[in-house]
């Protein structure tokens, strides 16, 4: 994986980083892949789970209010750097 | 009497109760150790103001009479597992300013049974690490070597509690997070089975992997902090119950030993002769032990490094710099972002969240993400069809003692490698427990049991055998 291909993953990924990193990471991803690549080696015909063996499965909760409406909005909001007036402030999307 | 900080949690409980010392007595005599020796370790990141006012009320509780598993206990909590209305960062500074709007499941546990949460333990950056050297706060020293780590990613709770700081600790395991850090420090360390602890309040790394498991200085001491953690939740709904997987056989004192994957390259010589040792002791408690074969095992780590960056890049997505955490300024929405994640993450964090978004990027699914789920399934079906021969797998927790500081931080695949003992129980979900099993010098060395899902008691059994802890 060459340093254009680290970046646009970066760039997916919504991460900014330096050329210099990007040049590292490949060089890093070349020898990690290389260790995970050998699972490609193993036969596909792997038997899947049989769902009894995982018998935990499709646990809902009932779809009504858990809670009153707003109780934990001042509490959530506090955590984000941007509010006004009950709700997270960010930038203009549409110009 | 034992000094007070060399107390275990028996101990400390018994003395409790008998009046023999008070919650208050015993929390300062852990911060007062703190103060003196913390300085060098750097296990905690923060000592909760609380803590004082909450060994207080255990001992208004103990004055009463009430009696509950961990009343008037000093235990620290790594900083990925959320306190209402303390901070918790996961070690990052992207969550550097928070504070928890919430009790995880397991601090609400450990609460209503009583413990005195003193402080949050450092880690490795979103717990990506095996050496605590990947935090944003810096490393966490081996407090039995300074030049050593401690392990990681939960490195802090394990230095903490091998260095008499907190008679407990809370740490998080996605592929050895906690095994690999008590193995380092000396302690007995449990990753339970997958489900078997809630998540809920637990920051994500790996959600089909992480398990929130005790630090202890006994297995005694972990039986009882797995007790009040375990059960059902109905805040995560991959919890299970008692009664989710049946016991399918009678405890027959049976050790298997994958004898060809424990030829894997890289195990020192002295965590070779230490596991002879290690056999010789359990077939001299009446154990029978076997060779097993378990062919796809040895590729639970490269499985390990598909599935779990792949999970890491979903569940790191929600660090976008607008509901909670660290924002940095870009000229517009989306350039926030990108200045966000890219000073706010630390360098192992962006690495496994490029990494996941490869391994899940159109074109490389199926060879990578998608390969890896198979294996995952056949590396399961391996692990739980060998339970119905044996009740236990014996192995090193780790392929050497505590490594030094700096000797792996510059490749990354070599700092992999040190899970290799580890992971395949995250992989597979079954339980894993280890405990101290001897010295190189003086840095000790971890023995590893797994059991079938849902077999923590097995666990505990040979686990008490092994140390001469009466049951």
């Amino acid at each position: 994986m060459d340093k254009e291909k680290v970046q646009k993953l970066a760039q997916l990924a919504r991460i900014k980083i330096s050329d210099i990193e990007a040049e590292n990471l490949s060089r890093e991803f070349a020898s990690i892949l290389g260790y995970v690549k050998d699972i490609g080696s193993v036969s596909k015909d792997t038997r899947s789970v049989s769902p009894e063996s995982f018998p935990v499965r499709n646990i809902m909760r009932d779809d009504e209010p858990s809670h009153e409406a707003g109780f934990y909005a001042d509490r959530l909001l506090s955590a984000a750097p941007h509010q006004e007036g009950g709700y997270i402030k960010v930038k203009k999307i549409l110009q | 009497m034992k000094e007070l900080i060399k107390l275990n949690l028996k101990e400390a409980r018994e003395g409790l109760r008998l009046g023999r010392f008070t919650s208050r007595e015993l929390v300062e005599a852990h911060l007062n150790r703190i103060k003196e020796k913390d300085g060098e370790v750097g296990a905690f990141l923060e000592i909760f103001e609380s803590a004082l006012a909450s060994a207080d009320e255990a001992d208004r509780m103990i004055k009463e009479g009430r009696d509950l598993p961990l009343l008037g206990v000093p235990i620290a909590i790594k900083d990925n597992i959320l306190y209402r209305g303390h901070a918790s960062s996961a070690s990052s500074k992207i969550l550097e300013n928070y504070v928890s709007s919430y009790d995880s499941t397991a601090v609400t546990r450990m609460r209503e049974a009583g413990a005195v949460i003193i402080g949050r333990t450092n880690c490795d950056e979103f717990a990506m690490g095996s050496s605590t050297e990947n935090s944003a706060f810096g490393p966490t020293r081996n407090p039995l070597d300074l030049e050593r780590v401690p392990g990681g990613s939960s490195g802090g709770s394990a230095a903490a509690v091998s260095g008499d700081m907190c008679i407990a600790s809370l740490g998080s395991d996605t592929g050895g997070s906690i095994r690999q850090p008590a193995a380092f420090c000396g302690t007995v360390g449990l990753k339970p089975t997958y489900g078997r602890v809630s998540r809920h309040g637990l920051i994500a790394l790996a959600s089909s992997l992480d398990q929130i498991g005790p630090f202890t200085k006994t297995v005694s001491d972990s039986e009882s902090i797995y007790n009040v953690l375990k059960g059902r939740d109905a805040l995560d709904s991959t919890t299970i119950s008692d009664e989710t997987y049946p016991r399918k056989r009678d405890f027959k004192k049976r050790i298997g030993i994958p004898r060809s994957f424990l030829e894997s390259e890289g195990i020192s010589e002295s965590v070779k002769s230490n596991f002879k040792q290690v056999e010789e002791k359990f077939r001299a408690l009446g154990y029978e032990l076997v060779d097993i074969e378990l062919p796809n095992i040895k590729h639970s780590l490269a499985v390990y490094y598909i599935v779990m960056p792949a999970e890491a890049s979903s569940n790191l997505a929600r660090f976008d710099g607008v509901r909670f955490g660290f924002h940095l300024e870009g000229g517009d929405g989306i350039e926030d972002y990108f200045e966000t994640k890219g000073s706010g993450f630390g360098q192992e964090v962006r690495r496994r969240v490029i990494l996941g978004t490869y391994v899940l990027s159109s074109g490389y699914y199926d060879e990578y993400y998608g390969q890896g789920l198979r294996l995952r399934d056949a590396i399961t079906q391996e692990l739980r069809g060998i339970f119905e021969q044996v009740d236990l797998i014996l192995t090193p927790t780790t392929p050497t003692c505590a490594f030094r500081l700096g000797e792996k931080t510059k490749d990354p695949l070599s700092m992999y490698l040190a899970d290799i003992f580890t992971v395949p129980a995250n992989i597979a979900g079954v339980p894993a427990l280890s405990i101290p099993s001897g010295f190189e010098g003086i840095l000790p060395l971890g023995l590893q049991l797994m059991a079938d899902l849902g077999r923590e008691d097995d666990l505990f059994t040979a686990g008490k055998d092994f140390l001469g802890e009466s049951i």
